[in-house]
């Protein structure tokens, strides 16, 4: 899923300030899980701006409203007839309902009440890690399913580099080394064969090095 | 036992204080509370294992929201004690109440009182 973390409400505080009319929008899907922008969070925030706007002595209307998803046309159109009756939107989805939200509402400003960190898994509740960083051409096959793109701090493709101690990184001696961990899997796999071999150059101009991406499935486009 | 304590604590009974989430004490402070005292089993005795710690850190959560609005995270405070202390319990909603007439009224009443 899209990782994302609080954002401090006194940095959103600045963004709302002068407004009148304030909606709060969550998403149902990645944020909620990793409670930072779901339907709770929405409650939380609407509620701290409440009080921060009274406390000043300022009049503010402030909605809450959390969608199924802020990055499906469907959904964000839920909003359609009430969207123009406010100053200031706060989405807390991931960036891309933002910009969505900001694409589709062209006239509201849009700010962001999260900030969009990677795309990872729960390892227990409150901690949240990497796994992957979406590079377009996914080489989990022969690594064991452990991905270097997203968990070697150097995205090496044949490691370990010469930093990798007791299997911990050479970037934090608390982080694991990737490669070891590549190794390891392909270990219990009986694949070690498969670590003899070398990777060749990756084709990076499907990751972000070669422009914004597109995905086109014309087998189901109607 | 016919222990006293301040006539100023209205209780809400939960199950747990692990029920106890952050919103609900922000909606007492929207409200006009002018404190919030969550008091929950002793540490380590709670029932459903978490619940207190749980309560806890959401207590820390919302002083610190308290803190930003301005209103002030003195106003919440968590305490623990079991069920059979009674006159802990009293003295606790005398302290609560002791710290709360000391802080005033929750501002946001006052400013809420004004504006209507
Ligand atoms: S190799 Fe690429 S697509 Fe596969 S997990 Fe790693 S970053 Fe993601
Ligand atoms: S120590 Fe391991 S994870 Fe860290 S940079 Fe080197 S190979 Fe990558």
């Amino acid at each position: 899923m899209i990782v994302a973390d609080k954002k401090p409400v006194e940095e959103i505080i600045e963004f709302v300030k002068d407004d009148k009319k304030i909606l709060i929008l969550g998403c149902n899907e990645c944020v909620t899980v990793c409670e930072a922008g779901g339907k709770k969070e929405v409650g939380v925030l609407a509620s701290t701006l409440r009080m921060y706007f009274l406390n000043q002595g300022k009049d503010v209307k402030i909605d809450e409203i959390t969608l199924e998803r802020q990055c499906d046309h469907e959904y964000l159109e839920e909003i359609r007839d009430v969207a123009d009756e406010y100053d200031a939107i706060v989405s807390i989805a991931c960036g891309v309902g933002v910009q969505f939200m900001a694409e589709k509402y062209h006239s509201i400003p849009v700010y962001p009440g999260v900030n969009t960190c990677f795309l990872g898994a729960t390892e227990k509740r409150g901690l949240w890690t990497e796994r992957c960083q979406a590079c377009g051409n996914c080489l989990l096959a022969i690594t064991g399913g452990i991905c270097p793109v997203s968990r070697c701090a150097k995205r090496i493709l044949n490691g370990p580099c010469g930093g990798s101690s007791k299997g911990k990184c050479e970037i934090d001696s608390n982080l694991d080394c990737a490669w070891q961990l590549i190794v390891d899997r392909l270990k219990a796999l009986d694949r070690l064969d498969d670590y003899e071999k070398i990777c060749p150059i990756k084709d990076w101009s499907t990751d972000r090095a070669g422009g914004p991406r597109k995905v086109v499935r014309e087998d189901v486009q109607i | 036992m016919r222990l006293n304590y301040p006539t100023s604590i209205k209780i809400i009974r939960v199950p747990c204080t692990g029920k106890v989430d952050v919103i609900h004490m922000l909606r007492a402070f929207e409200k006009g509370a002018d404190g919030v005292c969550v008091i929950g089993c002793m540490e380590g005795d709670c029932h459903y294992k978490a619940g207190n710690f749980r309560a806890r850190k959401r207590v820390e959560q919302v002083q610190k929201i308290l803190n930003t609005v301005g209103i002030g995270g003195d106003r919440v405070k968590m305490f623990n004690l079991s069920s059979g202390e009674g006159p802990l319990f009293a003295k606790y909603a005398k302290e609560i109440h002791e710290k709360i007439m000391e802080l005033g009224p929750n501002p946001i009443k006052l400013k809420k009182n004004k504006a209507a």
